[in-house]
């Protein structure tokens, strides 16, 4: 059955699924139950699977995540919900010291079967710790898998996926798109691999890579640029750890050029291993190096000066055209 | 009564709290608890009709920022609504020497520091952080990350006794305000530790609104919050947050205590939220109606009110000159939001470092210079 879903009601529909298939899964977070999660995304859920099920926990994300790993120990397979992307540190000694290392430290014995869903990114006029990319430090974590979806289908795939993993997830959810409608096929099974990119956008002149929010960005880019004759090629990468690039090496050895497009800052974030790894596989069919559109080295802004900071269409064909002239 | 505090009326919670004002408007004397504090106020008629204006002046301003929210010139606001009281009563506690580490809703607290009310309006309109220098102030930017200013609170405090600030009336202390469900937060309960055991000259200010935006209280405790504080080795006490007058004596009493080198204390203020717990909230979802109005005959503003005519402290005529001087207030600060410029983009980059960085400086350069290549072009 298809029906035409916002990317967050996508998510909750994925999240209902994975509820009704498997008893063990559960979910938890601050205010997930009874209100459906700041951004709803748990709607109706306590309701129809119960309390025990869709949780509503005392407010403390170390908490949310250090009980996540025993629940994951003794069976159950928990997905968290962090409230905002700027309120996963208190939990993050969790997340990096514990559920990231629990396989390796336990020479794998432990497998830890949790999802941690984590609204992202900017564009919503919020106050701080509301707008922000944090996903690089939990690409940089060994023992992590980051995801993230651009469009309703992924996310109601890709969050069924993340949770049937028998490893931990990272889930960041492009809390902007949230109210973005698309086609979601409820009934077949995901097209694609939960740890593998996509093509979304075929073109031959230049490569753009992005993932998350700035994808619609990206593509809108390439619509734009198509009017001045500019035919983009656009990846959504979808998986963040492990990067799934080959793809994008392909790409690139057809167009020449590489676009890499994030919203958290450029140094050190994802579209600088991005680069050095499109660098060492595509050397000689590079015709400039790769450029990077994201935003500044700087806090996340006060909302009105924020779509100052966040990479836009244009400051994605101005890098194109930069790779042009190179 | 277990705790020995007063059970006036049917609303009382279980284990009593310290109240001094009844919703009635009937004024207690005293209240001893069973560790044998008595609490009261002697207020002269100015200080009662005072304490009226600063409840009368914090609500209407919170309305104008309600309102100018929901006409699109605030991103967010998050209302003081029914804890006016709480507010007042706490920070009208304070002497001029103590430090206060506020969450984003203590508005009210803020305008009893003598503080220009347009002061957090760049945060939550969205043109700055909205910072400002604590120090000049006594009073801490606002602290969005639940929990997290009752560390900085502890460490400021801690900072006091190294410097030799307490001991003495005219010792120095700290308030640190939080909500109900950021009691559950690891680093609070940190703040509690190292408060106890650095025997720190702080008072920690719980304003109990039983919501952490749509959970109710049983999320976060099983029992009372200001019992929370024998754990940790320091009185805990609760008082009737809608009472501003027993606010301020447990308030005054414990920052005195705390300035004159007795350590810690908790305060449980219990209260509640009688609006959305901010704009972008939806409280008909997860709480009924009659539970609201059950609170609307607690209002903290009504019973001092009540209380004020019935001993002829103020009349009509008085009521009429505050109600109208909050207005005009909140309409000047109405203007003064209004008029609140956007900022330049190129802004963006400041104090990221004190003294700049190369990289941020490379950034800004090209920030300008990619601008300035749209100028004149229909961009
Ligand atoms: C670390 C952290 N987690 C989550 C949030 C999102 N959040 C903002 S306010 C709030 C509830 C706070 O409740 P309480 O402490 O009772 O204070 P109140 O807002 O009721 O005054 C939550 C969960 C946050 N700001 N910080």
């Amino acid at each position: 059955m298809a029906e035409t879903l916002t990317l967050g009601k996508a998510l909750n529909h994925g999240l209902r699924r994975a509820l009704e298939n498997d008893p063990k899964v559960i979910i938890m977070g601050e205010d997930v139950g009874k209100l459906g999660g700041v951004f709803r995304i748990t709607d109706g859920l306590q309701k129809d699977f119960g309390e025990d099920r869709v949780i509503d926990t005392p407010l403390a994300e170390a908490g949310i995540v250090g009980t996540a790993v025993g629940l994951a120990i003794r069976g159950f397979r928990p997905v968290c919900e962090i409230q905002f992307d700027g309120f996963v540190f208190p939990a993050y000694n969790q997340i990096v010291a514990q559920v990231a290392k629990m396989f390796y430290r336990s020479n794998g014995n432990v497998r830890l079967p949790i999802v941690i869903r984590i609204p992202y990114g900017g564009g919503i006029g919020a106050v701080e710790h509301h707008s922000e990319s944090p996903e690089a430090y939990f690409a940089h974590t060994p023992g992590l898998k980051v995801v993230t979806c651009a469009n309703p289908s992924d996310a109601y795939h890709m969050i069924q996926q993340a949770i049937s993993s028998d490893d931990p997830v990272v889930f960041f959810e492009p809390k902007r798109r949230y109210w973005e409608k698309g086609t979601v096929e409820l009934d077949r099974p995901a097209e694609a691999e939960l740890h593998a990119s996509r093509i979304v956008r075929e073109g031959t002149d230049a490569t753009i890579l992005a993932y998350g929010p700035m994808v619609r960005t990206a593509l809108d880019a390439a619509t734009a640029g198509a009017e001045d004759g500019r035919h983009l090629e656009v990846i959504d990468l979808r998986t963040l750890s492990p990067l799934d690039l080959g793809p994008a090496y392909e790409s690139v050895r057809r167009t020449g050029r590489c676009v890499v497009v994030h919203e958290a800052p450029g140094n050190l974030g994802l579209g600088s291993e991005i680069a050095a790894r499109i660098t060492e596989e595509c050397f000689y069919s590079l015709e400039s190096p790769v450029l990077r559109v994201t935003g500044y080295d700087v806090p996340y802004p006060a909302a009105r000066v924020e779509e100052e900071y966040l990479p836009d269409l244009d400051r994605v064909l101005d890098a194109v055209d930069r790779t042009f002239g190179w | 009564m277990a705790n020995g505090e007063s059970e006036v009326g049917a609303d009382v919670p279980a284990g009593g709290f310290v109240q001094l004002l009844t919703p009635d408007g009937e004024r207690v004397d005293s209240v001893t608890t069973a560790e044998g504090t008595t609490y009261t106020v002697d207020f002269s008629d100015d200080e009662y009709r005072e304490l009226y204006r600063d409840l009368v002046t914090v609500r209407r301003l919170d309305t104008e920022a309600t309102a100018l929210q929901r006409q699109g010139e605030l991103g967010i606001w998050a209302s003081l609504l029914g804890q006016e009281a709480a507010q007042v009563g706490s920070g009208r506690a304070l002497r001029p020497q103590d430090m206060a580490f506020p969450t984003y809703r203590e508005h009210g607290v803020l305008y009893t520091r003598g503080i220009d009310p347009i002061m957090p309006f760049g945060l939550f309109r969205g043109v700055d952080q909205g910072g400002w220098d604590p120090n000049e102030f006594k009073f801490n930017t606002y602290t969005i990350v639940i929990g997290s200013q009752t560390l900085h609170a502890t460490g400021y405090a801690m900072g006091i006794t190294m410097d030799g600030k307490t001991g003495g009336p005219d010792g120095e202390a700290v308030i640190a305000y939080f909500g109900d469900g950021a009691t559950s937060q690891g680093e609070v309960n940190e703040s509690f530790v190292w408060s106890g055991v650095f025997h720190a000259p702080i008072v920690f200010f719980c304003q109990n609104n039983q919501y952490a935006i749509s959970e109710p209280l049983e999320r976060q405790t099983r029992i009372p919050l200001h019992r929370r504080a024998d754990g940790y080795g320091f009185p805990g006490v609760r008082v009737d947050g809608n009472d501003v007058l027993a606010t301020f004596a447990v308030t005054r009493a414990a920052l005195d205590n705390a300035r004159q080198g007795q350590g810690p204390t908790l305060i449980e203020a219990y209260t509640y939220r009688m609006g959305a717990h901010t704009s972008s909230d939806d409280p008909t979802r997860y709480r009924i109606a009659s539970e609201v109005e059950s609170w609307q005959a607690k209002d903290p503003i009504l019973r001092l009110r009540t209380f004020l005519t019935k001993q002829q402290i103020a009349d009509d005529t008085f009521f009429a000159d505050v109600d109208d001087s909050a207005k005009s207030l909140a309409l000047s600060l109405r203007e003064r939001v209004l008029a609140m410029p956007d900022p330049q983009p190129v802004t963006l980059f400041d104090n990221a470092y004190p003294n700049g960085s190369p990289e941020v400086d490379a950034q800004r350069e090209q920030f300008v210079a990619y601008h300035a290549a749209f100028e004149g072009s229909d961009h």
